[in-house]
């Protein structure tokens, strides 16, 4: 069961967007997000929106997928007027359960709806058991630039706790195949779960850097209610993961990826360079516009956020119907813009500029750079024209916490 | 003739005009679950009082706390006639307190009456509580009738306890009384036995008129009732009356007898019981025990008894919301008018913030306070522990009195003497060793021990009220499986070696934890309330020592470590809306916690920390990962 929507205001069935959705449009990139609600397996831990039944009929079926997506694309170019798609980050579900023509077909929708930049990064999330040196090469021929493995561990009995079925000895192999095939290549890695060592999650660590890939993600588990891990969990079988571990795994994490020369710049992602970073990712916590396509996929346009229908059955009829497939939205302003710009700020290297904090919150900095969670000489604005607000190590361990105080 | 009098009969005992020789003025003495209540009603029935329809269970209390718990807090007198042969009488009934907080209140309407019927349950046998009554009322010199109540029990054992009462009061087990008040069987008989062996009362019909106190109820309609017996001359209506005690001079707006409901009479003379009004709206200014005389034709001297109700326990009182805090000082206000003894003042705390330091007779009496100031104006309040007053003299030999722990003087200390109490013990002898282990942890010193029968036994025992106030009586009901009980009364002063412990969090004292303790169990308390304390308050930003002090003098410690992670690992699928969402709800969260220097305390923390639980009980149902 993946989590609830949240509540908001009645969204309009045409999905127009109010006029102030519109203003600065220039200060802000586009990317689009195509959610691919389908897997082979489902595992235990995952909470994400997905389905393992290739039947759910009509639009909803895998096959008939793609064209479903392609008609949200469709009745979204009638709504956001033509600007240049800077990044597009395929995800699910596992998208490589589509064939590569659906992927490709989805894409050139993309592409005629509103055209690409010329730098334009394309992201798939990929299973490594579900790839070929021929699949990979054909995304890299459909316009990918990038894949990102669900690696998660190279220990085969934490793999076998997250009832993860890849083979963890294929990571090197696929990792090259995707670079021979051309694409960028970033693995994602998941700590703390139950029974997970120190000394697993070094392993798992090292196998991932031992790749020589560019960009990392590490995930702290979180066992979701409704998840199957919940109720191993409630039943006493699998425990609950600790906090205080996770913490010391993630320091572990930042300093052997530091010394591998990958550098944070946000709190869950590592990178060699500025530009092997996933700017995508970076569009959601900078605050820029993207279109989610696919059923309970989230928008965001100009402070206006929705969110689709949760159910790909659901998604489907209303797409037929010729209806926007959004359940609900909010248009954010006030203390709440000011929350969303403070909590998606802090994760970032790069930081908040001090000034755009309120004034109450600015008072609360010498007391966060006191308590090392703050870097302080990037507050004083030593290491660039503007002072900015930038956690420490500690403090990206802390960020919802200094979010709270700041936001008083 | 039928006990109930016919209107011949009657027109001798109309009120103002009975001859003394026809009233008969009892109470009954009784634990709280003994039935008296449930007798009480018989009786209204079988005089014809009340009739069976309109008859409400337990018709005397009126407050639904009282009726939910079984007791009676306060008094009230019914008049009720009873036919004996041809003569007719007019019995009034005394309701009295059953707990040991009201023995003051106990003791004047003991003091109303000529006789009491000891009512004791056939399956129970006496408890503590009525034993101390029971020695109330024979220092009074009451006539005790003797009654053992609930015979249909199958648990009953009348003989046994026959045998126990007649040791205790002299005289015949055959002379004790059976009834039970559920099925009416031998209440007949007891108001028989009443107009019997119950002394009518004496008094000098022509002298100034005096009438004692022995209640006074708030009304909201009526204003304050009182509850008088006169003992001497006459009250009448539209007259001007003076309390003694204050010289305040009220005119008689009403006067009657209650028989259920008020009944207004020419007045009352030598012996009858009644009630007053005088327009007045706060029981302050008709005082239990005071007495009432007339203003034209006053009484040399007050009777006897009098004393003004003291507080022996102290608490704060906090509205959990803090904007609740004039709810709460009304809601004091309202009570203060219905009960004399309820006394308050504004206090703050930092921990706390605003409330009141409210001062009681007692456990039971605090208990109810709060209870009603919860219940009838919808208050959640915070309740520090209870704490008694102390004496503290100075190096320079001023004293200083001491009803909040930090009041309790900081420099140098000549000593500290704290009240003290004459506890009294019974039960089941198998419970010797236990409760003498409880009593010595509780530093008591044992006075004497005594066997009402094979089974069962009196301890007594001279107590420091400090231990009693806590949870002494919940260790003792523990210990002896329910069965024994207890009854106390304040013997003075004593010396003792106290100190006060202080908690610190962060190196600040949190005032609502500081606590008056013997120096021998400061160790004790520091221990369990830092332990107490690192299980209920969530790990911060930063290390937080929880310190026990007296004084500069760190005596316990323990260290909530710092939380390491508190952030969310992603948002899934760009679901900003619900973490934000959550982090709104958490700032909410961080609202309703008490800051104590930077430390954010959860207002349970306070509540568990407080409550008299042991450590890790109340915080259990979600505790924290180690």
């Amino acid at each position: 069961m993946s989590p609830a929507l949240p509540e908001g205001d009645a969204a309009p069935d045409d999905g127009r967007l109010p006029p102030s959705a519109f203003e600065g449009v220039s200060d802000r990139t586009f990317g689009v997000y195509l959610h691919v609600p389908f897997c082979t397996v489902r595992c235990g831990y995952c909470d994400f929106n997905t389905y393992t039944a290739t039947e759910l009929g009509g639009g909803a079926s895998q096959n008939a997928y793609a064209d479903t997506a392609l008609k949200e694309i469709a009745l979204a170019a009638q709504v956001l007027p033509p600007r240049a798609v800077q990044t597009v980050f395929v995800g699910g579900g596992t998208p490589t359960v589509l064939s590569v023509p659906d992927l490709s077909r989805m894409l050139a929708g993309v592409r005629d709806a509103w055209g690409f930049a010329d730098d334009i990064e394309v992201t798939t999330e990929a299973n490594p058991d579900s790839v070929t040196p021929q699949s990979l090469q054909a995304l890299a021929d459909a316009g990918f630039t990038r894949v990102s493995f669900g690696m998660q561990s190279a220990v085969p009995h934490v793999l076998a706790t997250l009832e993860r079925t890849h083979d963890p000895r294929r990571i090197p192999d696929v990792v090259r195949w995707a670079r021979d095939a051309g694409l960028a290549v970033s693995l994602d890695l998941i700590y703390g779960t139950p029974g997970e060592s120190v000394d697993d999650w070094r392993t798992s660590v090292e196998t991932a850097l031992d790749t020589g890939v560019d960009h990392v993600s590490a995930y702290a588990l979180v066992v979701e209610a409704g998840t199957r891990m919940a109720v191993q969990v409630r039943r006493g079988e699998l425990e609950l993961p600790d906090g205080d571990d996770q913490a010391t795994k993630y320091e572990l994490a930042d300093d052997l990826f530091e010394s591998a020369g990958l550098h944070w710049y946000e709190v869950s992602n590592w990178s060699r360079t500025p530009q092997t970073a996933c700017r995508h990712n970076l569009a959601y916590w900078r605050g820029d516009d993207w279109w989610g396509i696919g059923p309970g996929a989230h928008s965001h346009v100009g402070g206006v956020r929705w969110w689709n229908v949760k159910h790909p059955r659901a998604y489907a009829d209303r797409l037929d119907r010729g209806l926007s497939p959004a359940a609900g939205r909010e248009t954010v302003t006030g203390e709440s813009a000011v929350l969303e710009r403070l909590m998606l700020g802090v994760r970032l290297s790069t930081g908040l500029p001090l000034d755009v904090l309120p004034a109450g919150a600015r008072r609360g900095v010498a007391g966060l750079i006191a308590d090392g969670l703050v870097d302080g000489s990037a507050a004083l604005g030593r290491d660039a024209a503007v002072p900015r607000l930038v956690l420490t190590r500690r403090g990206r361990l802390l960020a919802d916490a200094v979010v709270r105080s700041l936001a008083g | 003739m039928s006990p109930i009098p016919g209107a011949a009969a009657s027109s001798r005992i109309h009120p103002a005009a009975t001859p003394p020789e026809l009233l008969r003025n009892f109470c009954i003495i009784a634990h709280i679950d003994h039935g008296k209540s449930t007798l009480a009603d018989r009786m209204l029935q079988l005089t014809g009082v009340v009739d069976a329809r309109a008859m409400r269970a337990q018709y005397l209390d009126r407050m639904d706390i009282e009726r939910e718990r079984g007791i009676t807090i306060k008094s009230q007198a019914v008049r009720m006639p009873w036919g004996v042969g041809e003569d007719a009488f007019a019995l009034n009934m005394i309701d009295t307190p059953g707990h040991v907080d009201f023995t003051y209140e106990v003791s004047r309407s003991l003091a109303a009456c000529e006789g009491a019927v000891l009512l004791v349950d056939a399956a129970q046998g006496i408890e503590a509580q009525t034993l101390a009554n029971l020695y109330l009322a024979l220092d009074n010199d009451l006539t005790i009738i003797p009654v053992l109540n609930k015979i249909d029990l199958p648990a009953a054992q009348p003989e046994k306890y026959a045998e126990e009462l007649a040791k205790l009061i002299g005289g015949d087990p055959e002379d004790c009384l059976r009834v039970s008040g559920k099925t009416g069987a031998g209440v007949t008989e007891l108001l028989d036995r009443i107009v019997e062996l119950v002394p009518p009362p004496t008094g000098d019909a022509d002298a100034p008129a005096r009438a004692m106190i022995f209640d006074s109820v708030y009304d909201t309609y009526r204003g304050v009732v009182t509850y008088v017996r006169v003992v001497d001359g006459n009250l009448n209506p539209r007259e001007k009356i003076v309390m003694m005690s204050t010289r305040a001079t009220h005119e008689l707006l009403e006067i009657g007898v209650i028989s259920p409901e008020p009944v207004p009479t020419k007045g009352l003379g030598v012996g009858e019981v009644g009630y007053l009004i005088t327009g007045v709206k706060d029981v302050r200014q008709s005082k239990v025990g005071d007495t009432v005389t007339n203003s034209s034709k006053p009484a040399a001297e007050a009777l006897g008894g009098y004393s003004d109700p003291k507080p022996m326990v102290f608490s704060g009182l906090y509205p959990i919301d803090g904007t609740d805090y004039p709810v709460l000082r009304d809601a004091l206000d309202k009570l203060k008018l219905n009960d004399a003894a309820l006394n308050y003042e504004p206090e703050t705390s930092v921990a706390l913030g605003f409330g009141f330091r409210v001062g009681f007779l007692g456990l039971l009496h605090l208990e109810i306070v709060r209870e009603r100031l919860e219940r009838e104006f919808d208050l959640d309040l915070i309740s520090t522990a209870p704490n008694v007053v102390y004496e503290v003299t100075l190096e320079d030999k001023s004293i200083v009195t001491v009803t909040n722990p930090s009041e309790f003087p900081s420099g140098k200390i000549g000593a500290v003497n704290e009240p003290m109490v004459k506890g009294t013990i019974l039960a089941p002898s198998e419970f010797i060793g236990a409760i003498m282990e409880l009593c010595q942890t509780k530093r008591g010193e044992l006075q004497g021990m005594d066997y009402l029968s094979e089974e069962r036994v009196e301890l007594r025992y001279v107590l420091p009220m400090a231990e009693i106030v806590f949870d002494f009586f919940d260790q003792l009901k523990s210990k002896t499986r329910g069965y024994a009980s207890l009854d106390y009364e304040r013997i003075g002063d004593q010396e003792a070696d106290l100190v006060k412990v202080d908690i610190l969090l962060q190196g600040e004292t949190v005032d609502a934890f500081s606590a008056i303790v013997h120096k021998d169990k400061a160790y004790a308390y520091g221990v369990m309330m830092t332990a107490k304390l690192k299980d209920l308050i969530p790990r911060q930003q930063f290390e937080v020592p929880i310190q026990a002090a007296i004084g500069a003098r760190i005596i316990a410690r323990e260290t909530i470590r710092a939380i390491r992670k508190d952030v969310l690992a992603k948002c899934y699928g760009g679901d900003i809306t619900r973490k934000r969402k959550l982090l709104e709800k958490q700032k909410e969260g961080k609202k309703r916690m008490k800051t104590i220097g930077r430390v954010d305390v959860p207002q349970e923390a306070f509540i568990a920390a407080l409550s008299s639980e042991p450590a890790g009980s109340a915080g259990g149902k979600d505790a924290k990962k180690k």
